[in-house]
């Protein structure tokens, strides 16, 4: 799968990011993670193969999240579903 | 090819037709635009740029701009799911945008990834839009008393497409099913 790092001084965390190259609130939240300054990686859902789709669909379901986006899953533990700057904050402690 | 310019000018015409208006964050608006003009190349529709297609229009059509789901958005939450289409006090700026739930039922977000995508076998022919049950859906059809309009949603529209007339001119059309069982 083709994931896309980005660098960043904070890298306390391991954070993924599942997202759609044409989405307005993905592009808002890499933008933010960006300013944050953390480290993350992303993958556009939308541009993955079929195979990829499929996997990035279990992986949000066995997180009990929506197949929707963005979803950002921290550490592999906590999923956060839409553009949600406070909870991505408090998630990553800053 | 659909310019950026033609794209605007459609979901302009489609807002004022609705009473709606577009995203008063030109940053923003410009973002999704471009992801529906980059739709429409992709898939030849421009299905909503923030949801996962599978390149079958069959499958796609509830999420081509404008979507089915925007008009309960827009009147629960003041704007769509995408943020495209706001009601007129984000437009005026006396609320802000904000990231809303998904109304589009999970069996069909799950579709776009157990289809084969565009190069897979087409679909069979569509089948006419049949609502099995009343509890599965709150549509509605309503008319408006000024011209006539007709239209099937949850709610009647803030602004009759056709004549202009308000929301409060639209009544709905109860239909009496009686006939079916005599």
């Amino acid at each position: 799968m083709n994931r896309i790092k980005v660098e960043g001084k904070h890298k306390d965390h391991q954070i993924l990011m599942y997202a759609i190259s044409t989405c307005n609130w993905c592009r808002m939240t890499k933008q933010f993670l960006r300013d944050l300054g953390v480290e993350y990686e992303y993958v556009d859902v939308d541009l993955a193969s079929k195979g990829d789709q499929e996997l990035i669909k279990q992986h949000i379901q066995r997180h009990g999240g929506d197949l929707r986006y963005p979803t950002i899953i921290i550490d592999d533990k906590i999923l956060i579903t839409g553009f949600r700057k406070e909870q991505i904050k408090e998630a990553l402690g800053l | 090819m659909t310019t950026l310019k033609e794209v605007r000018q459609r979901a302009e015409a489609d807002a004022k037709m609705h009473g709606y208006a577009l995203n008063p964050d030109e940053e923003m608006l410009q973002g999704i635009l471009k992801g529906l003009k980059r739709n429409e190349e992709r898939y030849g529709y421009p299905s909503c740029p923030c949801r996962l297609a599978t390149g079958q229009l069959e499958k796609d059509r509830d999420i081509i701009c404008p979507c089915d789901y925007r008009d309960p958005d827009v009147e629960e939450y003041g704007n769509c799911y995408c943020a495209l289409y706001v009601n007129q006090e984000i437009s005026e700026g006396k609320a802000e945008v904000q990231p809303i739930p998904e109304r589009r039922p999970p069996q069909k977000l799950e579709q776009a990834y157990t289809s084969g995508g565009p190069d897979s076998a087409p679909e069979p022919a569509a089948k006419p839009a049949v609502v099995s049950s009343a509890s599965e859906t709150n549509l509605k059809f309503w008319f408006c008393k000024v011209c006539g309009y007709v239209c099937f949603r949850e709610e009647p529209p803030h602004k009759c497409p056709i004549c202009g007339a308000k929301q409060e001119m639209f009544s709905e059309i109860l239909l009496g099913m009686n006939w079916m069982t005599r």
